[in-house]
Formats: C-alpha cells, structure tokens, sequence
C-alpha cells in the first residue's frame, strides 16, 4: 500500500495552546480515512495545514510519497488536494457550471458549453445526479454540496476532505452522501472525512484516526473496532450511548395545543390543523425531516410567531396570544435551534447572557437598577454547575466561548430557571460525544423533576433515545403520536415521509 | 481580577482613539507643509486658539458642549444598534422650543430654567420619537425618516421665525433673547472674561453621567444594548424590541434637543433660518472617536471643541486655511472608522508584552526552582 498524504509528527502551537502536538497521519491510496476528535481537538488545525491556511511549527508533509510545501490553498490544489468546506462557498444566483468553472474560466471568451458537458459527465460516473444548468437557490443544500464535490472533481482533485459534511444534511441526504463517497474511491480517489459522529465512521470509513486535544492517539481498523472503543478514545473515558432512564411518571397535561394552524415565511401554511399534548414527567420527541413546520410550531408556541387559528394552552393558562415574556413568565424554556442567532448575545459577557430573560425582576435588578452582584453570583453558579468554560470566566463574550460551551450556556440559562415546559430544538447539534450525553442526562433529569420536554430533532437516534412518545412531522401535519417502545426507526421512518401505518391496517 | 480585564479593554478603546488622534494630526501637518506653511507654527496657532486664555477657554467649552450632547445622543442610539443622522432636525425643534419659552416665560430663575430644559428635551425627543415609531410600526429605516425629518425641521422654521419670532432688523434670523433669559450666567461670564461659555456645559456633564448610569446600572440599558446587538436574541428572551426602538429614538432626540437649547439660548441668543447646524453631523464623528461610550464622548467633543474654536485663530495668524482643521477631524474619523487595525495593532503589542511578561516569570520560577534542587 502506498501512502497518498502522509503528515509526520505535526506540531501546530498558537498563543496559549497547542493545537496539534506530535500529530501523525497516513492516508493510504484509495480509502476513506476518518478523522475522529471532539470539538477542539485539533482536528480542523490539521486539515488547514494540509490545506496551506496554517504551516506547522514542525514535522514533515508527504504527498504521493514526496516531501512537499504547502504555502497556501493553490499550491494545495496543485497537488491534487481538495476540501468541502463546512460552509459553502457558492454564488448564490449563478448556475452550476459558472460556479464550477469560477476561478478557472480559460482563456478570454466563456466556454460554458463544453464545461457543462465536462460536468454532466462528472455527475455521471460518481453519481452525483446533478444538472449542471441550475442555479444554485434553487436547489437543495444536499445538491449545493455536491455541487461543492463537483467543483474538486472538475480540478483534477484526487485527495478529497470534507469537514463535518453531514452537520447540514437530512437522513436521506447523508445516505446519499455516503454513497457518493463510496463511488469515489471505487473510482480511485482518496478521501479524508472529519467529523465526530460514530455511526457515520462506522457506515463508511475503512480506517480513523483518532485525536485527542491536540494529541494523537491511535490509528484503529472502523471495520474490527467497536464504536464504543472508539468513543472512549475520542474522549479519553468510557461512553455511555443508551441514555439511563427509569419509565416516565406522568403527570398533568402541561402544554396542550388545539387545532393549531401557524404560517410559515412562505405565507403557506406550515403547521395544519396540529393537536398535541405535553405531560409533567415525559418527553415527547417531534420526529421529522428539517422544514416539514417543526420551526413554525416551536416559534408558535414560544410565541415568536403569531397563530392563524386554534390555541395553545400552557398548564391552563391560554397563551394562544400571550407575549413571549409572560409565556417565559408561567413557564416555557427554550434551548433554541439556532443559538448564534437567537440563543445568545454574541458580543456581550456570559453574565449579562444568563440573566437576559430574568434581568427585570427581583432578585436580579430592584426598582430598574440592576443588583450586579446578584448578577455575578448567578452567572457563577450557572456556569459551575453546567461546566462552562472560557477563558475569563463569566466576563468571557459569548462569541469567544467554543460551541459546545455556549451551548451548554444556554441549555444551563434555561434549566436553571426551572421552567415548566422545556423546548429542546436540535439541543446537541454539532456537539462532541462528551456534551451530548452531559446535555442528554440534563434533559432527563428535567422530566424527573416532573416537568415536561418538547423535543425536536432531526437525528432519530436522538429522538428514540431520549423521547417517552414520539410525534411525527411531515408537511405540517402530525402523521401520529407513537410510544417509544410500541415503534421502530423503519415505522416513524415511513411516517416522515408522510404514510400513515395504522391507517393502512384498519 | 476582574478589574484589570475591564481596565484593559478600556485601554484599548483609549489606545485607538489617540491612534487616530495621532495619525489625524500627522494628515494634518502633511497637509499644511503641502502649501508651503510650517505645521508647527500652524498647529501652536490652532492649540493656542482654543486654549491661550481663560476667555478662549471658555469658548472651547461652549463649543464642546453642543458637540458633547448631540455626540451623547448619536452614541446612546448606537447602542440600540440605530443611526441617528437626525440631530440637527432634533437640534433644531429643540432649541426652537427652548427660544419660544425664553421669548415668552418669564418665572423665577430656577423654575425658568427647569421650564427651559423641559422645553429642550420634549422638543427633542418629539423630533427623535417620530422616526423610532414609524422604524418600530412600518419598519421605516431611521437613516431615511430621521434626514426627513432634518428637512422638515428647516424648513418649518424658515416660515416660523420670520412669522412670529421675527427680529427688529433681520428677516433671517429670530429677535434675540435677554442674556437673563439665556443660559448665560453673570458669574461664569465673569469667571471666563466675557466668554460664551454658559449653563449649558453643566446640563451635558450631568447628561453624560446620567446617560453612563442608564447603560450600566438599568434594566432599561440593559434591554437596549440586548436590542442593539442581537436584536433577534432579546426577541426570543421576551425584551420587546419595537418599544425599545421608541424609547432608544426619544431619548436620543431629547439629548439632541439639549443640545438644541446649549446651542442657542446659550452659545447664541437667536436662531438664524436656512441654516441646517452643521454639529449634527459632527456629533457623528465625536459618537465614533469616543467610541459611542459616554466618558469616551465627554473627551473627544473637548477636543473637537479645541479644533472648532481654534481654527479661526490660526487663519487669521498663518496662512493656513480653517478647513485644515475640518481636514484633520475627517482623516480622525476616517482612522477612527477603520478602528479595526489599531486593535489589532494594540491587542499584538499587549499580548507581546505580556507573553514576554510570563515567559520572564516562568523562567525566573525555573531558577528559583533550581536552586532549590
């Protein structure tokens, strides 16, 4: 076997940390390689210094089995290497072809012709199913990403990377993806997959290497290595993946929606006629590919989106119409799906972020004058008690706080309230395996307490894992409400894609 | 612990103003050796003009304090993430309000002045008010209302002051006011040799440090600045965004509207029509060089306040031109826009220094471990 990218004893130090201490990695021609790590392991550090955005303090790269230096992105291309970024890096209103053949248009007149059919013929043979024709708002984010392999693929790339690809994509989207993967290196290229998720690992890579803060820990075999060994490795203990929870003591009905129509931003209707409740004691898992009204229905129930029609009544008070402060007020938590936008203030302390929806009352201000404090004191016990950590403690910004933290900021800010009805949207996205399961038993425990959790996710075995009942979303409408244990992946899998099982028996 | 984080990132704000400051001057003096005058003896005139005695001294402050108010209210709707282009219009309304109470109140002195400055401010925050509310209801954006609303603000009172204010000889400005109905005061005339400096320096200090206690110290400017700089956060926390848009505009106008009335019933004792108060838009650049905070504002409307009033002095003594000083003023905003660089700048000098600062520790730690060995 021949090496295709090897990176030796690779040390990368920024002010304060080592990113990359001693690191190896040995891609071998023709494989997908995966590179497993948490969130800040230094697993992005490495990529960029393959990829010529960072150079390493020390060690050697090999490409092809020859010493190379890689100054910038170009001289990486040059070498046949390529990365799908995380974030897309497309022009909105051009087509595919013209974003493909951007940066490398030849000569003085466009010969879009026979680059579109250069493309078509790409698409063909790995599969990628794409028109080369479209523009690219109007086609799906899982096409936009293959657009981004098809831009590779037009350069001559044959080491592929690919970031984190599956953050954006739904369940059939990943499928999809992992096929192309395979399709490649059947085709004889080389791939490099980061990411931190096992099971997509287990699916699809042949080898992984695994990384931990900054260090390298083991090169393993996916094929003959349990997905736990590797998870203990990644995160230097053992893992629990079933989440510990005794059967639901139920109580009274908590949320209760009625006929509930909410429009979407399209001004069509993006939840129909939706009659669900929510009890003390349980979780109820929203199941359903992202954009079937699971937005609409969260932000109608939190009160950022007015109702068309029906109620929402929240521990028997109507709140069809009530203020978002008066909901927070009786009691709604909210870990909210996108925490860049809505979850925190980015530029200001993590102090200032925990108290953002109780700062008006007692004991946090009296008579309008903020109690400082008080202020301090409650961010502390926060953040201890849901180990946040950032380099200055709670005077840090939110914005400088990793991920991972500032989603346990929010999920600490909301839980520490106490609330009656937590909504829990995607609450471990992008998350290492470590928060996840912290975040996971934090839920739980809330229904323990004897509280009701909405939760919303895209990941089935989230929802399976954590959920008592789960409720399935597809176009807005609820397919049906199904107990965890009386179901399986395959029948709520049917039932998002809209066919109903027990109707089909009757 | 705590307090040397905040004092370091004030410094840093401190830092890149007097970068700015530093560089402005520099522009300057390129400038002035450009036409053949000697910047030295060009900047010593400007310096001297502001600064030589206590009646120019005086005149300095009187000129800072509008700069001082309208940069406060430029800086307060900043916060709330909103552009106020609008305080002259505000300016304006203001200090009409304030001239038709000096025209036509006449109440013992403190009574008067509280009926002045009520006048002033109301004034002001209507002015400020209508464009918060038609940004919160229609989602007009206030760049566009507030410079609307300048306009109207001018020509409303280039058909009223000639209609009901008008002055004995003038159609063009309004009758002057008495000195004992001004913000004049015999004792700080006297205390500053004659000068214009006047009452008004006193309301901007308090406005400063009331406006500091309403963005540190309240749930009021705690909701503001969650407004300002997430605006979709303090929706989802429950701050009603569209209510602090209204106060934010209101609060801005009413300070405008002080400036209004430190303008002329203070500096001035009438109000001239066709005239748009160019210290509106220089409060945009005392608001960005102070660094939209409130002590930030206080200092650099002084040394605006230096530039303005100095300018005419050092005319009349070289043959530098006054716009000179207006040259300076807009390179500082232009480096003082640009801020970015300077912190960074900044940020790699400081951290240089303190890793130098550590590794020295560290390593004297080593020994001191060694010898223990």
């Amino acid at each position: 076997m021949s090496h295709v990218i090897e990176m030796l004893n690779i040390r990368k130090e920024f002010p304060g940390i080592v990113a990359n201490d001693d690191i190896t990695l040995q891609v071998e021609q023709g494989e997908i390689h995966a590179i497993l790590g948490e969130n800040g392991a230094g697993k992005s550090t490495l990529m960029s210094i393959l990829f010529g955005l960072y150079h390493a303090d020390r060690g050697q790269i090999k490409v092809k089995g020859k010493e190379v230096h890689i100054h910038d992105p170009n001289d990486a291309n040059d070498l046949g290497i390529g990365m799908v970024h995380q974030h897309f890096q497309l022009v909105h209103n051009f087509t595919v072809t013209e974003n493909i053949i951007l940066g490398k248009e030849g000569g003085f007149l466009l010969d879009r012709r026979s680059a579109s059919k250069k493309i078509k013929a790409l698409s063909e043979k790995y599969g990628l199913n794409i028109d080369p024709d479209m523009v690219i708002e109007d086609i799906t984010v899982g096409m936009q990403q293959r657009v981004e392999i098809l831009k590779m693929l037009y350069r001559d790339a044959d080491i592929l990377i690919f970031d984190e690809p599956t953050a954006v994509l739904t369940p059939q989207e990943i499928d999809d993806l992992m096929e192309i993967m395979r399709n490649l290196v059947s085709e004889g290229k080389s791939v490099i997959l980061i990411t931190h998720k096992l099971n997509e690992i287990k699916a699809v890579a042949d080898r992984c290497t695994i990384i931990r803060r900054g260090k390298f820990i083991g090169v393993v075999d996916v094929k003959t290595t349990s997905a736990s060994k590797m998870a203990s490795m990644m995160v230097g203990r053992p893992v629990n993946f079933k989440v510990e929870k005794k059967l639901a003591q139920v109580g009274r009905v908590i949320l209760d929606l009625h006929d509930l129509n909410v429009m979407s931003n399209k001004k069509v209707l993006g939840v129909k006629d939706l009659s669900l409740s929510v009890k003390a004691g349980e979780i109820v898992g929203i199941a359903g590919v992202d954009g079937n009204g699971q937005t609409e229905l969260v932000e109608a129930i939190t009160g950022l989106r007015p109702v068309e029609s029906g109620t929402i009544t929240l521990d028997g008070n109507d709140i069809t119409h009530a203020d978002i402060r008066r909901r927070n007020e009786i009691g709604i938590g909210h870990i909210p799906e996108d925490r860049q936008k809505r979850g925190l203030v980015m530029a200001s302390s993590l102090f200032n972020n925990v108290a953002i929806k109780e700062y008006y009352h007692s004991p946090f201000s009296k008579n309008g004058i903020l109690d400082a404090d008080y202020l301090r004191e409650y961010a502390q016990k926060v953040t201890d008690q849901f180990d946040v950590r950032s380099g200055e403690g709670i005077f840090s910004l939110a914005g400088k706080l990793s991920g991972g933290n500032q989603q346990k900021l929010i999920v600490g800010r909301e839980m520490v309230a106490d609330p009656e009805l937590l909504i829990a949207v995607q609450p471990t996205r992008g998350l290492d395996v470590g928060a996840i399961e912290y975040i996971h038993s934090q839920l739980v425990a809330h229904r323990d307490k004897g509280h009701a959790v909405l939760l919303v996710s895209f990941e089935l075995d989230e929802i399976f894992n954590l959920s008592d009942r789960i409720a399935v979303m597809n176009s807005g409408e609820l397919i049906d409400v199904v107990k965890t244990s009386e179901t399986n992946e395959e029948e709520v899998g049917l039932m998002m894609a809209g066919v109903k099982q027990k109707d089909g028996e009757q | 612990m705590k307090h040397v984080k905040i004092r370091e990132k004030q410094s840093n704000a401190f830092l890149v103003a007097v970068s700015a400051v530093v560089l402005g001057l520099v522009a300057g003096a390129i400038l002035m050796a450009s036409i053949g005058s000697n910047p030295f003896t060009g900047f010593w005139f400007l310096f001297r003009g502001g600064l030589m005695n206590i009646e120019r001294v005086g005149n300095t402050m009187a000129t800072a304090t509008t700069l001082m108010l309208v940069g406060l209210s430029v800086a307060f709707a900043f916060k709330t993430g909103l552009f106020n282009i609008g305080a002259s219009g505000q300016m304006l309304i203001g200090g009409l309000c304030a001239t038709l109470v000096a025209h036509y109140v006449f109440l013992p002195r403190p009574l008067y002045l509280i009926v002045l400055i009520l006048a002033a401010l109301l004034g002001g925050a209507l002015w400020g008010v209508i464009p918060g509310f038609l940004k919160a209801k229609f989602n007009v954006h206030e760049v566009v209302a507030t410079i609307m609303m300048n306009w109207i603000a001018y020509w409303s009172i280039y058909y009223f002051i000639p209609a009901y204010l008008k002055g004995p000889s003038l159609e063009t400005e309004s009758a002057s006011i008495a000195v004992t109905q001004s913000l004049r005061t015999p004792w700080l005339t006297k205390l500053f040799n004659g000068s214009y400096m006047n009452l008004g320096f006193f309301i901007a200090i308090i406005s400063v440090i009331v406006i500091k206690l309403i963005l540190d110290k309240t749930t009021l400017g705690f909701s503001l600045k969650a407004v300002g700089s997430n605006r979709h956060c303090a929706e989802y926390a429950g701050i009603k965004v569209n209510r602090n848009v209204v106060i934010s505009m209101m609060i801005a106008g009413g300070l405008a509207g002080l400036a209004g009335l430190s303008f002329y019933t203070g500096y001035s004792r009438n109000m001239q029509i066709g005239v748009m108060p160019a210290q509106g838009f220089d409060g945009i650049a005392v608001a960005l060089l102070g660094a939209s905070s409130p002590l930030g504002v206080l200092f650099s409307s002084l040394f605006f306040g230096i530039l303005q009033s100095g300018k005419g002095f050092m005319n009349a003594m070289t043959s530098v031109p006054p716009e000179i000083a207006d040259t300076i003023i807009a390179v500082i905003i232009y480096f003082t826009a640009t801020s970015v660089l300077f912190k960074r700048f900044w940020d790699a000098v400081l951290k240089r220094q303190g890793d130098k600062a550590k590794k020295k520790e560290e390593s004297a730690q080593a020994e001191v471990k060694k010898e223990g060995e």
